[in-house]
């Protein structure tokens, strides 16, 4: 068996696993009956059908007759500092305040870029910090910590 | 008349200070992110979102909301022209013919056209809006939970078929979005479903962290991915008129394309991206001179983007009548509707009659102001255009932040956006397309609310679906579309409509 299709191949075995995955957790709720459905009902019956489609788009991928279609390359690093820079803010931002996350939301995803500056970066973060707190601290009234916890002792 | 009362009390609301004013900002907000490459309607309404929470009257909230909906439309072919980077995929088509157009040095004529045809097709599909929906509603009261759950079937074999790719792949999506609808709490035995003792998914994912990560996120990444490689038309927007020749060959063009986007974006499914490229399509065939495609022909602007923007405004037809989104962005003023304690459906015409006719009238203001607006400013939309997009990008993951956060005044939301980001990315790695996924993750809870009600009326009888005249022709509808979109000579059809240029 040879996979042509990696794309259909790889996205089949996504939908079968995750299928299956619902249709086990499903187990530990009710499942009643088609009169009387209980909680594990709908779900249960969407798995099965998730799994069945899976099966559907994986077999063709490996026939003879499918196209070669590879995944294009993926590259970790972008989408590792791009989640990280994102993560991190929602860390800092309780107790740390939204300045603190801003910068380092802004600084830590701009490394994802191929062309980073230092200086570019630090600028756009403050005129960011302007904006938004003149829209949605101002403007729009948005409620969030905006200033480190131990500065404003609460 | 009864239309021109009612259409009387939408001028009334829509017409207040306040409102005109909102929906004055809507459409410069909207606009603004809109332009911004890489962002679409959705990411645009999803981040905007929030900013609408606190308004007292939800009328001002949804005219705010739909005026970011069509602005970020108009911004998008803005970006579309000058960059060659569609927003979303309805301004795809758009590219071909605008960015040629730019190219030559007449991106101005482009981006007039583009905000005159759609003005044309945003003000045909808000009479459209207020001529179908009452009678529509009328239909709507006959539903019963049958009925609501064929409704929803075909909604969503609907947004497979018009989804670009794999049918297979989109009914699969559609799937997985009707599963991670079930997490939270089930409201007939409140048990916490697929939840893992977390409290903040007792209540259910928020959608707006799903369309942020799978839309907003995952498409930074995968920009990132290309580096940088655009050439942008800052300089050469100069003369923005049109020639008396550009009308001429312009207007049979907005007017075909308004029929079709109408009549395609009343279908479940998010007929716009459809309409759009069947637009180009029909442009391409009955032109005297198909050889100027994609080198630069103005109906190839004119007409999609006149159907784009028809599709926008009568996908609110079945929001609006029938409280079911049809599209993401249709999903996201539910969701606004229900903060605001509205629950849509056919009663909101009859319970809130300033709110539905307000929200009609108020399309019509924001297309005129969209207007207005956007023919002087072009020239500052390019300037923000030449920002580059590792300036860029940065703030628009903060932005996302800021509104992911302000849904619950809570981090966890933010958090969520994570996960999504990476299956978006992941689901777009594998050709499979978001947008199904996410109508049906907006469906789902209410899909398993009406099967239980229906199943429990017909004590266990699943022949009900068929033995009831209404839900048997919708479910008979569905069928049909999708063997039809099994057969191979269509397939190849379709294929082909989405390909665009050939």
């Amino acid at each position: 068996m040879q996979i042509r299709n990696q794309r259909d191949f790889w996205a089949g075995v996504l939908f079968i696993v995750t299928g299956l995955i619902f249709m086990v957790l499903s187990r530990q709720y009710n499942v009643g009956t088609s009169a009387k459905m209980g909680p594990g009902y709908f779900p249960m019956a969407l798995g099965g059908l998730m799994a069945i489609l899976g099966v559907m788009v994986l077999i063709p991928s490996v026939l003879k007759s499918s196209e070669i279609l590879k995944v294009t390359k993926i590259e970790p690093r972008m989408i590792l500092l791009v989640l990280v820079a994102v993560a991190v803010y929602a860390f800092a931002l309780p107790k740390l305040g939204f300045i603190v996350a801003l910068f380092l939301l802004i600084t830590i995803s701009s490394f994802a870029s191929h062309e980073f500056s230092l200086k570019t970066t630090l600028i756009s973060a403050v005129l960011l910090l302007v904006f938004s707190w003149l829209v949605f601290v101002k403007g729009l009234e948005l409620q969030f910590p905006f200033l480190p916890t131990f500065l404003t002792n609460n | 008349m009864e239309l021109l009362n009612n259409l009387a009390i939408g001028f009334a609301t829509a017409g207040t200070l306040n409102n005109l004013f909102y929906c004055f900002v809507g459409v410069a907000l909207g606009t603004l992110i809109g332009v911004l490459p890489g962002i679409g309607p959705l990411a645009t309404i999803a981040m905007l979102l929030p900013a609408t929470y606190k308004m007292a009257d939800p009328t001002t909230a949804l005219i705010m909301l739909a005026g970011i909906y069509y602005g970020a439309q108009y911004g998008g072919s803005t970006t579309a022209i000058l960059v060659n980077l569609p927003g979303e995929s309805s301004s795809v088509v758009t590219t071909l013919d605008g960015y040629q157009m730019a190219r030559k040095g007449r991106a101005g004529p482009a981006l007039a056209i583009a905000g005159i045809g759609s003005f044309f097709a945003g003000t045909v599909a808000t009479f459209l809006l207020a001529a179908f929906a009452p009678p529509l509603a009328e239909i709507a009261f006959k539903f019963g939970p049958a009925e609501y759950f064929a409704l929803m079937v075909l909604g969503l074999i609907a947004a497979v078929v018009l989804a670009n790719g794999s049918v297979l792949k989109a009914l699969a999506m559609v799937v997985l979005g009707l599963l991670l609808g079930m997490i939270g709490t089930d409201v007939n035995s409140g048990v916490a479903r697929f939840s893992f003792d977390v409290p903040e998914l007792s209540d259910g994912i928020e959608f707006v962290a799903v369309a942020m990560g799978m839309f907003g996120f995952a498409e930074i990444i995968l920009n990132l991915e290309q580096k940088e490689n655009r050439e942008v038309f800052t300089s050469k927007v100069t003369n923005l008129m049109p020639r008396w020749d550009d009308f001429k060959r312009a207007f049979p063009a907005i007017l075909r394309g308004t029929g079709i986007g109408s009549v395609l974006g009343i279908l479940p499914g998010g007929g716009a991206v459809l309409a759009s490229f069947s637009s180009y399509a029909i442009e391409k065939k009955i032109s005297k001179h198909p050889e100027e495609f994609g080198h630069g022909a103005i109906e190839g602007v004119a007409g999609p983007e006149s159907a784009n923007n028809a599709g926008a405004q009568t996908s609110f037809i079945p929001m609006l009548t029938l409280g079911i989104p049809t599209t993401p962005v249709m999903a996201l003023m539910v969701a606004a509707m229900m903060i605001h304690n509205i629950q849509p459906g056919p009663q909101v015409m009859s319970s809130n009659p300033k709110l539905f006719w307000g929200l009609i009238v108020s399309m019509w203001i924001g297309n005129l102001m969209l207007l207005v607006l956007n023919l002087p400013l072009v020239g500052m939309w390019v300037k923000l255009l030449s920002v580059p997009y590792r300036v860029m990008y940065p703030a628009i993951l903060l932005f996302c932040c800021i509104g992911a956060y302000s849904i619950n005044n809570n981090v966890f939301d933010v958090f969520m956006t994570i996960p999504f980001a990476i299956l978006g990315y992941v689901f777009k790695k594998l050709d499979c397309e978001p947008a199904p996924m996410l109508l049906g993750f907006v469906l789902g809870k209410l899909m398993e609310e009406y099967l239980r009600r229906a199943m429990t009326i017909s004590r266990g009888d699943w022949s009900v679906f068929v033995t009831r005249p209404l839900s048997a022709s919708l479910l008979a509808v569905a069928a049909v579309l999708l063997v039809i979109v099994f057969m191979p000579a269509i397939k190849k059809k379709r294929a082909e409509a989405f390909a665009g240029d050939d």
